[in-house]
């Protein structure tokens, strides 16, 4: 052991080495390794997941189409003021990328792109186009005004020039009922009677809201009877939370279709009893009754598993303390146990409004017209209109203010961890 | 907490009143889970009790939506599909989800907090979303349509559960144990299989087991990404909700309960397993 | 039928044998369609006959519920799967139209009648109305009615089933405003030739969403063609649009007691499309000239009561292949007169701003 310190002091290890820098490589190796092993699942999160939806969020701003499928024209509007239609040059440019466009048969999606921003504009491009292959030459500007009414439009020429930028922000100012006034160019909001995201943003919080306090109303007397039973009774109750917990999400829409239906479980028993007579059985499904139900039903567990574990942790003897000094149970009850189950109710709360506001499959099945939310819009956009752009500015919207939810989840939850620790 | 002998008659009226309340949520949870089990033996095409079944005559009760369930290709073959997937992608999300849980709970690990933010992230993300950005993404690099697409995804959605339970087991691990291996000869293989892996052993099962079932139970994302090839159990369940309720979805549904109490036993046997075993190691 | 079935297999035979002499490689055709009864009856009428005749072609039927979301991600994508799509006309004219399918030269590559009439004018008037597009059969969304429903009363025109007073009960309609705001108008006294003329001005449209409102709180809307007749059957709804195929086979096979409405019926065009980057165009186009011919066309009829789409397949529309009724007065075509077709080019303009307003009034 002579050889473990040198004659200046310094501490060796047992390779001879300064046991400081000994340390500080063994430190390295290991960050390193443990950076190695996280490694293949970070890439993998990143490639499979996270890439995919910054794409997503790339749609909801993109414009490429009149830039690129209208390259000459896009050139040609550069200088155009805007206050009267554009001449003969950009008529040229046009009757060019018509062609073009006709040919390589692409013109069709800048007819959708537009469309989205003024009705009218898809079959004023497609039949533009289709008819643009018979013209030989100009001038081109009376030929054009010529092939459809619109071009003799301003509004139109507003249109195309705004989206002759690579990026836009028009998906977003629909997602919240807001448009381009193509007149003015000024941002204005829809037409009442086409207001319908914000209304359906709304309601989507509203309901959310409202399973996350029925959720709170039912868990929290489950939850208590749970946490202050012997193990082996409460072993057995929680079966009654687990099980349901851990069925597929479809078995338990079915089942609740299976109850709520107007031929159903639940009609026929209040049937039986005379609640209500045959003619006039409840609608209970596919209407927004249908969905809380349902909803409820499935988020229940979220809501209790995490309140009975802070439960769990609440010594019984602070409320016989408060007993025994004089408060009756109630306030007992209100001033000393509940004020200890806030952790838990904030983070079961929390956890059930952020998967409920992303809830698709329930609402898409029981929720029948008042019942839908935010992400059946969003799935009808991927999959019936095709418009991809607001589907994306609908998700990102989404995907944001449940990223604010989580932040303050973790704080939550973070303040109840330090607690327990 | 049972009534105290020298409860008021205000007392024992809450007690029981409260206990009733008890019993009816209770009910509220699993009464709509188990009416599907004897539904689902109806001979006739319905979703509600006949006057046969509420009699018990044997011959309102039949086999005929299981048999259906059997001889259905599009639902066997669902079935063989979400196998497939699910196997396929509990294998890579317990594998990935392991090794990254044993890098983050080792003592230093860079950048903990925001790495484990985007590790889990794929649970937080509404499944719309997640599913949304996958169809644009994995159809532009021509992943969708394909098992490979639809395991992925699936891995990604697993792979958090697998992280959080495992690091949830490696936080009560005592390094000392590997370290003691090490002093002892091991190489930090033989270490990691005969000391960490049966120690962590019962979180890396649960993870698995949410890794299973999350892909098992899936169908936002199989909706968008796959085609007809690919159909899963939900997926097929969802089209036959939507297009024609028969009662065969109530054989499947009765199944997929069965599978679900099995899941549930098997996990509730682990923990127990688990709490023996932090029971051995030194707090 | 007999004499033409005993013809058909010696047809078959006789390609089968020129099948097997040649040394063609084997190909795999993806061709997908809507699914259940029609499927079948395409499998039946064409494609089971066209693989006895190719032994070195497999035709793989795959399902989807229409629209255009999976053939454009696949064309963005590059990696086309299909090669062969059912399409309705109104998405056969987009998909056209931004490049997702492949142009045909219908007098060129499709099959002449029997009479060595060209395709181009052997197709129904007014169907080839996509240079993508090869029409198959027409078919026509219409009301049925519980004939049960109101003792003796039978509704007769489109004013009735908005009439809830003297036919009360739930009406069905589908959860989109193609067609609806066309009945709207219908009932509300709008001549067939005029709707699309009065629906282009802004208080056409209000005069629609109006007349729509009126029976808002007795519909219940559908999105799956398989619900309506369910929902007539189980009595929960009186009357039900539907697609006059699912109809037919309530009425004729299940043997419900619906009857249909057939006035203000929307005629529609259902065929092929090619997708312009798949990877068996030759082989889909040596398909598509047989499956498109007057024989197999009219063999369809066979199956499933829609129209077939050319002139000459029409007078060998016989009986049903199984319950061997006369399938003629069970053909939308037969009532074109009281119907009239949608306009796709109205549609393709308004259809994104009429269904966020539709959207928006189902919430109010």
């Amino acid at each position: 052991m002579a050889n473990d310190t040198t004659a200046d002091g310094v501490v060796l290890a047992a390779d001879g080495l300064p046991l400081k820098a000994s340390l500080t490589r063994a430190m390295r190796k290991s960050r390193i390794r443990a950076l190695l092993l996280v490694t293949p699942l970070f890439v993998f999160v990143l490639f499979s997941f996270l890439i995919p939806i910054f794409d997503m969020s790339m749609r909801s701003v993109d414009n490429w189409h009149v830039g690129t499928l209208m390259p000459e024209t896009t050139k040609a509007l550069e200088n155009w003021d805007g206050k009267a239609l554009p001449e003969e040059p950009v008529f040229a440019a046009l009757m060019k990328d018509l062609k073009a466009g006709a040919i390589s048969r692409e013109i069709g999606k800048v007819g959708t792109r537009l469309n989205y921003e003024k009705s009218g504009l898809r079959s004023m491009i497609t039949s533009s186009a289709r008819k643009s292959k018979k013209v030989k030459e100009g001038p081109y500007k009376p030929i054009v005004l010529k092939m459809h009414k619109r071009w003799k439009e301003l509004e139109t020429w507003t249109v195309i020039k705004r989206n002759t930028s690579k990026f836009t922000i028009g998906y977003y100012l629909n997602a919240v009922d807001m448009k381009y006034d193509n007149k003015t160019n000024d941002i204005v909001m829809q037409p009442e009677d086409r207001q319908i995201y914000s209304t359906l943003f709304l309601r989507t919080f509203a309901i959310s809201l409202a399973i996350t306090l029925i959720c709170v109303v039912l868990a929290y007397p489950i939850s208590y009877l749970l946490a202050t039973l012997p193990t082996r009774y409460s072993n057995l109750l929680m079966i009654f939370v687990l099980l349901p917990f851990w069925t597929s999400l479809l078995v338990r829409t079915t089942a609740w279709i299976a109850m709520l239906q107007s031929q159903g479980v639940l009609n026929d028993l209040f049937v039986f009893f005379g609640f209500v007579d045959d003619a006039n059985r409840l609608q209970l499904i596919h209407n927004l009754t249908g969905t809380i139900i349902a909803m409820t039903h499935i988020l229940l567990p979220f809501m209790v598993l995490p309140l009975y574990s802070v439960m769990k942790t609440i010594p019984p003897s602070y409320m016989r303390a408060a007993l025994s000094l004089g408060a009756n149970p109630v306030t007992a009850f209100v001033r000393v146990y509940m004020p200890q189950t806030l952790a838990g109710i904030g983070a079961g709360s929390i956890l059930v409004f952020i998967l409920s506001i992303g809830y698709y499959i329930t609402p898409a099945l029981v929720g029948g017209t008042d019942g839908t939310l935010i992400s059946n819009q969003i799935a009808y956009h991927m999959q019936t209109s095709l418009n991809w752009g607001l589907a994306g500015a609908l998700g990102v919207l989404l995907l944001f203010s449940v990223l604010a939810l989580y932040m303050i989840y973790n704080k939550i939850v973070g303040i109840d961890n330090m607690r327990l620790g | 907490m049972a009534l105290p002998s020298y409860a008021g008659p205000l007392e024992t009226t809450w007690y029981y009143t409260f206990r009733f309340i008890c019993a009816c949520i209770f009910v509220f949870l699993i009464t709509p889970i188990l009416i599907i089990i004897p539904l689902s033996f109806n001979v006739e095409p319905y979703f509600t009790f006949t006057q046969g079944m509420l009699s018990f005559d044997p011959d309102a009760y039949s086999l005929r939506w299981y048999e259906d369930f059997i001889n259905n290709t599009q639902w066997t073959h669902s079935v063989k599909n979400s196998f497939i997937i699910a196997i396929a992608s509990t294998i890579l999300a317990t594998t990935l989800g392991t090794l990254a849980a044993l890098g983050l709970s080792k003592p230093h690990m860079p950048f903990r907090a925001l790495t484990m933010g985007v590790l889990i992230s794929p649970m937080i993300v509404p499944l719309i979303i997640s599913a949304a950005g996958m169809y644009f993404f994995y159809s532009s690099i021509g992943l969708d349509q394909s098992f490979l697409g639809i395991i992925l995804a699936h891995t990604v959605l697993g792979t958090p559960f697998v992280v959080i339970t495992v690091t949830a087991t490696l936080v009560g691990f005592d390094n000392s144990l590997s370290r003691a291996a090490a002093n002892l000869g091991a190489n930090p293989t033989t270490s990691f299989f005969k000391i960490t892996m049966p120690l962590i052993l019962p979180g890396v099962i649960s993870g698995a087991l949410f890794a299973f079932i999350t892909s098992f139970d899936e169908v936002v994302v199989v909706l968008f990404l796959a085609g007809f090839e690919q159909r899963t159990i939900p997926r097929q369940m969802w089209s036959g909700i939507r297009e024609q309720i028969s009662p065969t979805i109530l054989a499947v549904a009765t199944i997929l309960v069965m599978i679900s109490i099995a899941l549930l036993t098997t996990l509730e046997i682990l923990r127990r397993r688990n709490e023996k075993l932090r029971g051995l190691t030194p707090g | 039928m007999n004499k033409m079935l005993k013809l058909s297999a010696l047809a078959v035979a006789g390609v089968a044998f020129a099948g097997m002499t040649s040394t063609a490689q084997a190909v795999d055709l993806n061709v997908v369609s809507w699914g259940g009864a029609y499927t079948a009856s395409q499998m039946n009428a064409y494609h089971k006959p066209y693989m006895k005749m190719h032994s070195d072609v497999k035709i793989n039927s795959l399902d989807y519920s229409g629209g255009l979301a999976e053939m454009r991600a696949q064309t963005e994508s590059g990696n086309v799967t299909w090669d062969l799509v059912d399409v309705v006309l109104s998405d056969a004219i987009t998909g056209c139209d931004e490049g997702m399918f492949r142009p045909i030269k219908i007098d060129e590559e499709m099959a002449k009648a029997p009479d060595g009439t060209p395709a181009s004018k052997d197709f129904l008037e007014g169907t080839l109305l996509s240079e993508c597009f090869v029409p198959q059969i027409i078919y026509s969304t219409v009301f049925a009615y519980r004939a049960d429903a109101w003792g003796g009363k039978k509704p007769t025109t489109m004013a009735d089933v908005f009439d809830t007073k003297n036919f009360p009960g739930k009406r069905t309609l589908q959860k989109k405003p193609v067609n609806n705001l066309e009945w709207a108008l219908l009932a509300d006294g709008v001549p067939l030739g005029k709707i699309y003329d009065v629906l282009d001005t802004d208080a056409g449209k209000d005069r629609a969403f109006a007349k729509l409102a009126t029976i808002k709180k007795d519909v219940i809307w559908w999105t799956q063609g398989a619900v309506p007749p369910q929902l007539l059957a189980d009595g929960e709804a009186v009357f039900g649009t539907g697609y006059n195929g699912r109809w037919f086979s309530a009425i004729a096979e299940e043997k419900q007691p619906f009857a249909m409405l057939w006035d203000g019926q929307v005629l529609d065009i259902d065929g092929w499309a090619v997708p312009a980057k798949g990877k068996n165009v030759n082989a889909v186009m040596k398909f598509m000239k047989f499956a498109t011919d007057t024989q197999r066309l009219a063999d369809q009829a066979k199956y499933i009561s829609y129209g077939p789409a050319r002139k000459s397949s029409g007078p060998m529309v016989s009986k049903h292949a199984t319950l061997g009724i006369d399938m003629g007065p069970h053909m939308p075509t037969k009532y074109a007169s009281q119907g009239f077709l949608t306009n796709f080019a109205w549609w393709a303009d308004n259809g994104d701003e009429m269904t966020e307003r539709f959207n928006a009034w189902l919430l109010k």
